[in-house]
């Protein structure tokens, strides 16, 4: 009886702490949470092997590029002129800026040296191709 | 009896904080991104910073509207790319690859190229306009 009666005490877990901890839990979700700002144009990324990461999402800005040629930064299509412009801004407001490009596998070089030449102009350097990753 | 119960009650029944919580950590569980971006990261040279560089350092990579490699003057498989740079950067540390895409070329072959160059460690790319 006197066993018994010592592990019922014992198996009682404190639940009192259980939401300071499940609330920790949510507020580091929170935080850490970006919500997907933009939608984009409807791509198919290339695939490629030796990738790495985008260091920060803050500093990350993308510019879409569709098979058929169209060229969106923050849901807005933009003529590849004009892109010069709208990348110098932000390179001005973030001097950290990373480009993202996300382009269909389809698309034509001719559009993407021209992004390349824009890019250089609006001296916003760092960039980075988007790509999937390839199974070997 | 009655006096127990009342002092255990007293409380604000805290039994469903932890379901409310739940329910808010799952959410945000379900709407968090864990995929981060992810690609081939190049640094394109400044405007006006062209240099000239030894005929000797440079090696030709052109890509033809097809996604053919031309590799100086030896016309190459995608595949073949990685080994072959691997055996010219041995010979000489200083060269140069010179990537240079027709109009037509098709985005997915040129990021197979970059690929195959930075799989054999090639630091130095050079990315030419189309022309």
């Amino acid at each position: 009886m006197s066993f018994a009666r010592k592990t019922q005490l014992d198996t009682e877990i404190p639940t009192a702490s259980m939401p300071d901890i499940i609330f920790m839990l949510l507020i580091f979700f929170m935080v850490t949470t970006v919500l997907r700002e933009y939608s984009g144009l409807p791509i198919e990324l290339p695939r490629a092997k030796r990738i790495e990461k985008l260091k920060s999402k803050r500093h990350t800005s993308h510019i879409w590029v569709s098979k058929d040629g169209l060229v969106s930064i923050e849901d807005k299509l933009y003529d590849v002129k004009s892109v010069r412009n709208v990348m110098y801004e932000k390179r001005v407001s973030d001097p950290q800026l990373t480009v993202s490009l996300k382009a269909d596998g389809s698309a034509k070089m001719e559009l993407i040296s021209g992004l390349h030449i824009e890019l250089r102009k609006a001296d916003a350097l760092k960039l980075n191709y988007s790509t999937k990753t390839a199974v070997d | 009896m009655a006096g127990k119960r009342r002092i255990k009650g007293g409380a604000i029944p805290t039994s469903s904080m932890a379901d409310i919580a739940f329910l808010l950590l799952i959410f945000f569980l379900v709407t968090t991104t864990i995929d981060m971006d992810k690609g081939l990261g190049i640094v394109l040279p400044a405007e006006g910073q062209e240099m000239e560089i030894k005929k000797k350092n440079i090696l030709n990579c052109l890509i033809n509207s097809s996604g053919q490699v031309l590799l100086g003057d030896e016309p190459t498989p995608v595949s073949e790319i990685n080994r072959v740079i691997r055996q010219k950067i041995k010979e000489n540390n200083k060269l140069i690859i010179s990537v240079k895409a027709h109009n037509k070329t098709p985005y997915k072959s040129y990021i197979s190229v970059i690929d195959q160059l930075k799989m054999a460690n090639a630091t130095r790319i050079s990315i030419a306009d189309s022309d």
